[in-house]
């Protein structure tokens, strides 16, 4: 397991103009990014949708990469998300997935099997043609700049320290500094989509 | 021709109205009641399909395309609807999604007397979360196909269409 924080500081380096959507990442990423008007923390609009958002932004910006930080209790939620992308096969979409074997902000409750499900196997059984996994940072250093050259759909999934939060929502400190309409129509206005 | 073949909603009439309106994608999952769409949507090019595995999915995927500049619709049907109450409040409505869905209305009837739960529960569902809805019969009734698709432009919500067609599908 690695720290999400240390892995978003390597994968900023390779970014470049692609818009992230930064998941169950965005409290750190948000201190990370150097393009904060292509990212799109959306916070938690209702679990185990994150994966289908990436791939309709992606059907709908084929000339930008568009990245996903998703978690593993999200995709869980709807893992037949993984054949339609398959299917559509966006090239610039570029799938991670934080596995943190919990659900950290409900207190750490392991999710299903928590410890035996190879996702990337998963992801190429569904038919993404590259999956990869990586439980240490080292080697996701090595390979990050390869995965993100190369065309998607590729699937990448990362044993991440789980980050706990035993708070009630009510409670927790805010770490968005924008609104999710503010951050969508920072990024719309970047892609000069009409609102 | 017969009753029933003069008062059904033709799949061109459908398509039609969805070229009308703009409609990229169609973010769909196969349903009894709008099943006679899919060879005319598939042949259309103007057209991208998107199938999904639940209808959850329909609604997160078509508040990605939205937010790219595109013009989804979803097509499913209402027990999938109300399977999906969550990612409608969340992706729909959360995000202010202007995207129509269109509604098989399964166990629909007006000859009859309602014996299937799907059709108890849906306008109520829809009620429930302040979705607008148009009943949608035949070809008369292509009209309301348009004005949900301009009620959901001006009002940037999601607005549904059910299609309530008794002589289509296999109930």
């Amino acid at each position: 397991m690695f720290d999400t924080a240390e892995m978003l500081k390597i994968f900023q380096r390779y970014r470049g103009d692609a818009i992230v959507i930064p998941g169950r990442g965005g409290r750190h990423w948000n201190k990370i990014s150097t393009r904060p008007s292509l990212d799109l923390p959306l916070g938690d609009p209702a679990m185990g949708g994150h994966a289908s958002f990436a791939l309709g932004l992606a059907l709908a910006r084929p000339e930008r990469k568009v990245v996903l930080f998703d978690s593993e209790g999200d995709l869980l939620m709807g893992m037949g998300v993984l054949a339609t992308i398959a299917e559509q096969a966006p090239r610039n979409l570029y799938h991670f997935m934080l596995d943190n074997e919990c659900y950290a902000t409900t207190g750490g409750q392991p999710v299903p099997n928590a410890k035996n499900v190879a996702y990337d196997a998963i992801a190429r059984g569904a038919g993404y043609g590259r999956a990869y996994a990586f439980n240490n940072l080292e080697g996701f250093a090595i390979q990050i700049e390869g995965i993100l050259r190369d065309p998607g759909p590729v699937f990448v999934a990362m044993k991440v320290v789980p980050e706990v939060i035993n708070e009630p929502i009510g409670r927790r400190a805010r770490w968005q500094t924008r609104t999710r309409d503010q951050a969508v129509k920072e990024l719309q206005t970047e892609l000069g989509v009409a609102a | 021709m017969t009753e029933a073949q003069q008062a059904i909603l033709s799949p061109e009439t459908v398509l039609a109205e969805m070229k009308k309106n703009g409609v990229t994608h169609v973010v769909w999952l196969p349903d009894s009641e709008t099943n006679f769409l899919y060879l005319l949507m598939k042949a259309e090019p103007s057209l991208t399909l998107v199938a999904v595995s639940r209808e959850g999915l329909a609604f997160s995927t078509a508040a990605g395309l939205a937010v790219g500049g595109k013009h989804p619709i979803i097509l499913i049907q209402n027990t999938g609807m109300m399977e999906a109450g969550d990612s409608l409040r969340g992706w729909g409505l959360g995000l202010n999604v202007p995207v129509v869905m269109m509604v098989g209305y399964r166990g629909w009837t007006r000859h009859g007397v309602n014996t299937d739960t799907a059709a108890t529960y849906t306008e109520r569902f829809l009620n429930a979360f302040g979705i607008n809805y148009y009943l949608v019969e035949s070809d008369a009734d292509a009209p309301r196909i348009s004005a949900a698709f301009e009620e959901a432009k001006k009002t940037k919500r999601p607005v549904a269409v059910l299609v309530g067609d008794e002589y289509h599908g296999f109930h």
